[in-house]
């Protein structure tokens, strides 16, 4: 089935970056309460507003190669690289999983992470997809970033 | 051999769902019935013509309408509590089992409200009564629902919840039973028959421990009544609960039975119309069991749905049910005794079980595994199926769970194991 690419398979059984390391600013633990899959995730950043850099992001978890798999692509994606860009990261990833299969994913910007796009078609995995996602979020949150880059946008200076 | 009598394949055809096909048209296999069962056309049927031909709210109204309404409510009633050997004013109706043991779980809380007890023998009041010192057990494989309110339970009251342990095999250890139930024992409640591992668990054993230390006994019937013939006489618990989701009949409607004096002592939970005697400004007096437990306009039509299932699986016979399932749970355990890469939790003898085998594919999360049985039509249920602290125990992270029900066929399971198959193949496992 064209869900489980080989780029999946490689991801989910040597997950790239994986273990949790110091140093780290901030951890979060995120379950998927529908299949028990979970994951601790430290992020460590560096520097001020989105030009801050991710120095490190690690991790430890438990579940189905889709959920292991997107968190070692994470991993891959943002180490070194600003918040600006882990923005625009997470944006195409996840108009990626939620478009039903409509959107491919661009590899320019979301690397090995388009290997996911047939996650899109099965609603109940895009949860597992997320999963590391929703934990950097609230990672990133503690330590006072917003991952959606809602904080720098119009919008939110102009509440409702 | 399957018993002569009982044609599964035959008994498929009245279900109009499992003629439906799935993922690029693959015909459906469904073996999912633990979490939700299919219904039959009469019971389809039966819910319907309610909707088609008697619909108004039962219990008030001065119409026709309104009475037929009643009298399919309260028939459904009679027709349900027979199914159970049950007298039917002590069939409470329930939106499903988890409603009915919260039920039982409030009227524990509920009974220390001032008054709430008056009038009641004291020797039944006590029964209800819960303070630090007491003692609430369950076992170690309930479903969340026969759990988290018995532990929510506990922290309201200040009682201790405890658990009896299981065994590698997954069965009840009952020397941890009998270490666990003694005088401080308040309630027991526990599963005949587990949702995830299908192990039929000794409530007789269990039951007479619970008794000798004065106990209430609570009995999670969801995965028994559905598969067995169960005869509350016969088990000599306090209360039992159950869903008629899966047992053939529609959502929205569950069961708790109560033995009468019980029901009798115990003030309600959820209040409003339909449940009160008197009301006045200055307080309410409230409706005798089983009404006092029914507030608010109720799910009648469900309830009819339900009664239809009743019929139905008693034309088939439950013992042939029985029988019938067991015969399925045997073959898909020695499918899966020939996959070295598979390993089934719980107990391995046939005869120990019954409605659904668990299993998890060595270096594949379950959830993979689903994914690639759905790519097949074969629909399973993956996850810790809310049980969470039984996979815990038996050392899992998750697992994944085929589930039977009287139009489950050996053809199903023949499917299920030719997809399986495939898990190997996709994830690289050496076998």
């Amino acid at each position: 089935m064209d869900l489980y690419q080989e780029l999946i398979l490689d991801h989910s059984k040597h997950p790239q970056h994986a273990g949790l390391r110091e140093p780290f600013g901030a951890e979060s633990h995120h379950v998927n309460t529908s299949c028990g899959d979970e994951i601790t995730l430290r992020v460590e950043i560096k520097g001020d507003g989105d030009a801050a850099v991710i120095k490190d992001v690690s991790y430890d978890s438990i579940g189905c190669s889709i959920s292991v798999a997107s968190a070692s692509m994470l991993a891959e994606n943002l180490i070194g690289h600003t918040l600006g860009e882990a923005q625009q990261v997470f944006g195409a990833t996840r108009t990626m999983l939620t478009s039903k299969g409509q959107e491919a994913g661009d590899e320019d910007v979301i690397g090995d992470a388009v290997a996911l796009a047939g996650v899109a078609k099965y609603p109940a995995r895009v949860k597992c997809a997320m999963l590391s996602w929703s934990a950097l979020q609230d990672s990133l949150g503690k330590l006072g970033h917003d991952l959606t880059g809602a904080a720098a946008s119009p919008s939110k200076e102009n509440p409702s | 051999m399957p018993d002569a009598s009982f044609d599964a394949a035959r008994v498929k055809q009245d279900f109009p769902l499992l003629a439906r096909r799935v993922r690029d048209d693959r015909p459906l296999v469904y073996l999912d019935s633990g979490a939700t069962s299919q219904s039959p056309e009469a019971v389809i049927t039966a819910e319907g013509d309610f909707y088609r031909t008697v619909n108004a709210a039962v219990h008030r109204g001065a119409h026709q309408l309104s009475e037929e309404a009643t009298d399919a409510y309260e028939g459904a009633r009679e027709t349900i509590a027979s199914f159970i050997g049950a007298s039917p004013n002590d069939i409470v109706y329930t939106k499903n089992a988890t409603e009915a043991l919260n039920l039982v779980a409030y009227a524990f809380s509920n009974a220390a409200a001032p008054g709430a007890m008056e009038g009641v023998r004291p020797e039944i009041a006590q029964k209800f009564a819960l303070a630090p010192g007491d003692e609430i057990v369950v076992t170690a494989m309930e479903h969340h629902a026969n759990l988290v309110p018995w532990q929510e339970l506990a922290r309201r009251t200040g009682a201790t919840f405890r658990w009896i342990e299981i065994t590698d095999e997954g069965i009840v250890d009952l020397a941890s039973a009998r270490e666990v139930i003694g005088e401080r024992t308040k309630v027991v409640a526990f599963t005949q028959v587990s949702n995830v591992l299908g192990t039929v668990n000794p409530v007789q054993q269990i039951t007479a421990l619970a008794r000798g230390a004065g106990a209430l006994v609570v009995l999670d019937a969801c995965q028994s009544v559905p598969h067995m013939p169960v005869d509350v006489a016969d088990l000599d618990v306090d209360f039992l609960a159950f869903s008629g989701h899966k047992m053939l009949g529609p959502t929205g409607i569950g069961v708790l039975w109560g033995r009468h004096e019980l029901l009798e002592a115990m003030p309600p939970f959820i209040t409003g119309g339909s449940m009160i005697e008197i009301v006045k400004l200055e307080g309410s007096t409230f409706a005798p069991p089983p009404q006092r437990f029914e507030a608010g306009t109720p799910n009648a039509a469900q309830a009819v749905g339900l009664a239809a299932a009743c019929d139905y699986l008693t034309a088939l016979g439950m013992e042939n049910v029985r029988r019938h399932e067991q015969e399925l749970i045997r073959h898909t355990l020695d499918g899966l005794a020939a996959r070295p890469w598979v390993r089934v939790l719980g107990p391995l003898d046939p005869r120990e079980r019954l409605g659904a085998v668990a299993f998890v594919v060595q270096d594949v999360h379950p959830h993979d595994v689903g994914q690639i049985l759905d790519d097949a039509g074969v629909a399973i249920r993956t996850g810790h199926h809310c049980a969470w602290p039984l996979h815990r125990r038996l050392g899992a992270v998750a697992s994944s769970r085929v589930s039977f029900n009287v139009y489950s066929t050996v053809d199903d399971v023949e499917a299920f194991l030719a997809a399986l198959d495939r898990v190997p193949t996709v994830f690289g496992l050496e076998v």
